[in-house]
């Protein structure tokens, strides 16, 4: 099953590989990972979509923990959680293109946030299923270019990840 | 960070030294080089602790470890930067492995030089990551002594284990005060200590219970000096109790609720009683490949298991638990004391069938050996070191068949005396952990149970035993094989013995002699009491005895991998029937 993990770790230079280094040498998977300093500069955040049976979800929150620079661990899927990603994508916007290109951007809510003589840059902020909806009702032939950053994931209400 | 000397300030090399004085370390084991040559000279200019000087940065690093093991305290070992640092590697990834505290130093090259590709420059922090607690790497002067500080708090802490401190060569050179905290605080590192009441009143509520109650203990009870609690908690429940090959010695062997180790080359009757109990306490112990062989097979009997461990990711790693219980587990078994005391002992005619049943198990003898060919059993070998040391010695192995005969013929009756690779399986620490043991104990016995193939891993370091005229006695038990490889080859590759043979051996007692040391070659079953003896008595000597034994003894009883517990291969010497 999908489960997204967040951490708080210390901001650390290597902090990040001991994360990266601990699900390559056991196998667990990586779908997406982010990372960012918080408000407080001493601590990064970071936001682990990972896939795995509960037996491999729980063994991956303890190894985790275990791990001296992660401070806190919360598996945002034993609650209510909202989840977020950023993509932009670059299309062609020639001839008919250009009007196509705007209106499915407007369907989405996404914005046009670059405009070139053959193409736009759409910048489209959702789940990862709508990120993946509006590719797939893109014509293949007009994506010049995609990049995403993964998911963000944030507790509902009075769930608090902090310190 | 300055360059010249304020009054009270002190190079980053003397803050090292001054931080390893602070921790009241008293052997460093290194060997120097160009990253480390500003430590090296501080260390020239002090006497708090001793270095040693290894021929081998692998065995610096297996001499802190064993020196670790046989007291308890951290280990240290220092190294220079690049392949001192990654010849260290094996020995750091082998303490990581049994949760060993260590604090290994490396150099590195000057923090400009960093990336650029140095002469002697390796990525140490990056490299160690998968096989230490934790690493560091120092960019300021200011920054070593709180380093330090919380390098051995982490080493020494929780679960235990090695980390690294990787110091480049210009920040030993930089001034700053020395100023060494008493205390250490980290908002990211808080390991419990003591386990959950609930949770430890519901298990002994569980084994006062059981009908076929068993203990089953490992590594975590000597590391965690719990063997006086658990001792009184096996007397006071009058239960069967098994130690893993890391746990030997955490319950004395010769105490007749002792049915021996478990696992693969384990006894009959604990592998059989691990399969059959109905309630099992597992204490700081993990369930791994090597004891409980297959989870299918030994989910294939129900059983109810509480397991005590201080790493929470250690419980239902493999092995499903039904009463985890997170804690050091020296507090937790002197918790489960309190509730015992409490109670009546457990006298139902239940465990009184359970030891019946034992007993039978053990009827089979399954440690039996014949003796009879003429040619030196090596398991006759280790029964005689029991005897002539009393007991009493501190037995290092390197890894292979003769680990297995020294674990399962050496009665240990006390903790920290067994001292092997358990996790990692490394080849070549037999002699430098004697090193560390015999530093650690000068005047103990000390005794090296190796093999013709191991011994040669780390063999130059019979030049640092003559330095620090250190008196080990070397049991090595030839069989001018690899013998487990070759024990394999026979069971399952249909003897063909790929590469096994230790062709081109040299005269072991000339090369012990070379080096300075006694050497003596036994070929008589007969010689080998007497042999034994006289190498004890000479107090003061290293002493190499090269023991040329039967080739084709293989280890029983013995569990192929991916089998299950209660699946042993028996000794020839019982018969089919019986299995």
């Amino acid at each position: 099953m999908r489960h997204i993990i967040s951490l708080l770790m210390e901001n650390e230079a290597g902090a990040l590989s001991r994360v990266a280094g601990l699900f390559s040498a056991r196998g667990y998977n990586i779908e997406s990972l982010t990372v960012a300093p918080t408000e407080d500069p001493t601590l990064s955040r970071m936001t682990i979509v990972t896939s795995g049976s509960e037996d491999v979800i729980e063994q991956i929150i303890k190894q985790l923990n275990k791990l001296i620079d992660v401070v806190k661990v919360l598996d945002l899927n034993d609650g209510k959680f909202i989840e977020r990603e950023l993509m932009l994508v670059k299309v062609k916007a020639t001839g008919t293109f250009r009007e196509e290109m705007k209106r499915m951007c407007d369907i989405f809510r996404g914005r046009i946030i670059d405009v070139a003589d053959g193409s736009f840059t759409i910048e489209l902020t959702g789940s990862g299923n709508k990120l993946d909806a509006f590719i797939e009702s893109l014509d293949k032939t007009a994506i010049l270019e995609t990049v995403r950053t993964g998911a963000s994931g944030i507790g509902r209400g009075d769930r608090i990840l902090k310190v | 960070m300055a360059d010249t000397a304020h009054p009270h300030q002190i190079t980053g090399a003397e803050i090292v030294i001054r931080c390893l004085e602070q921790e009241k370390v008293k052997f460093i084991f290194g060997y120097p080089g160009g990253a480390v040559l500003h430590i090296y000279d501080a260390i020239y200019n002090q006497d708090h602790f001793k270095h040693i000087l290894v021929r081998h940065e692998q065995a610096a690093v297996h001499a802190a470890d064993a020196f670790s093991r046989a007291t308890g305290e951290v280990g240290v070992a220092l190294v220079t930067s690049g392949p001192g640092a990654t010849n260290a590697i094996t020995g750091i990834a082998t303490a990581y492995m049994d949760s060993i505290p260590l604090v290994v130093i490396s150099g590195q090259v000057p923090v400009p030089a960093i990336g650029l590709d140095a002469f002697q420059e390796v990525d140490m922090v990056g490299v160690t990551r998968p096989c230490v607690k934790h690493n560091f790497l120092v960019k300021d002067v200011k920054d070593i002594a709180i380093t330090m500080k919380k390098a051995f708090h982490i080493a020494r802490t929780g679960r235990p284990g090695p980390v690294v401190v990787d110091i480049p060569k210009d920040i030993t050179a930089h001034f700053s005060e020395f100023i060494y905290p008493d205390t250490v605080e980290m908002r990211s590192y808080n390991p419990v200590t003591k386990g959950h009441s609930g949770q430890i009143k519901k298990a002994m509520k569980l084994l006062l219970e059981a009908k076929r109650p068993m203990v089953y203990t490992g590594g975590g009870v000597v590391l965690g000096d719990a063997s006086v609690a658990l001792v009184k908690l096996v007397k006071a429940l009058g239960v069967p109790v098994t130690n893993t090959l890391m746990g030997l010695g955490g319950y004395p062997s010769t105490d007749k609720q002792f049915v021996g180790m478990l696992g693969m080359h384990g006894t009959y009757e604990a592998n059989m009683a691990m399969q059959d109990c109905d309630v099992l306490l597992a204490v700081g112990a993990r369930f791994d490949d090597r004891v409980i062989g297959n989870p299918d097979h030994f989910y294939s009997k129900d059983r109810i298991i509480i397991h005590v461990d201080i790493d929470p990711s250690s419980i239902s790693k493999r092995v499903k638990v039904h009463v985890p219980i997170v804690g050091d587990v020296k507090s937790v078994l002197a918790e489960m004391n309190e509730l015992v005391a409490a109670e009546t002992p457990n006298q139902s005619p239940a465990l009184k069938a359970w030891w019946a049943q034992i007993d039978a198990w053990r009827g089979k003898l399954c440690l039996n050996y014949d003796n009879s060919n003429g040619l030196i059993k090596p398991q006759y070998v280790v029964e005689k070191l029991w005897e002539v040391t009393k007991g009493e010695a501190y037995v290092t192995s390197d890894v292979g068949q003769h680990q297995m005969w020294a674990a399962q013929y050496y009665k240990f009756d006390q903790p920290r005396r067994w001292i092997n690779s358990g996790g990692l399986g490394t080849m070549g620490v037999g002699l430098p952990y004697a090193m560390g043991v015999q530093f650690a104990h000068p005047n103990a016995q000390v005794a090296c149970v190796t093999g013709e193939g191991s011994i040669q891993m780390n063999i130059q370091e019979l030049s640092t035993c003559k330095q620090y005229h250190l008196p080990i006695k070397v049991i090595l038990l030839n069989n001018r094989y690899l013998g487990m490889v070759r024990q394999w080859q026979e069971f399952f590759y249909e003897n063909r013995y790929s590469e096994s043979y230790m062709d081109s051996l040299p005269d072991f007692v000339k090369l012990a002699e070379s080096y300075g040391h006694v050497g003596m070659q036994i070929t008589k079953p007969e010689d080998v009491e007497g042999a034994l003896k006289e190498a004890f008595d000479m107090k003061s000597r290293f002493v190499f005895m090269d023991f040329i034994t039967d080739q084709k003894e293989n280890v029983f009883p013995m569990i192929a991998a991916g089998k299950g517990l209660s699946e042993m291969i028996m000794s020839n010497n019982i018969g089919a029937e019986d299995l």
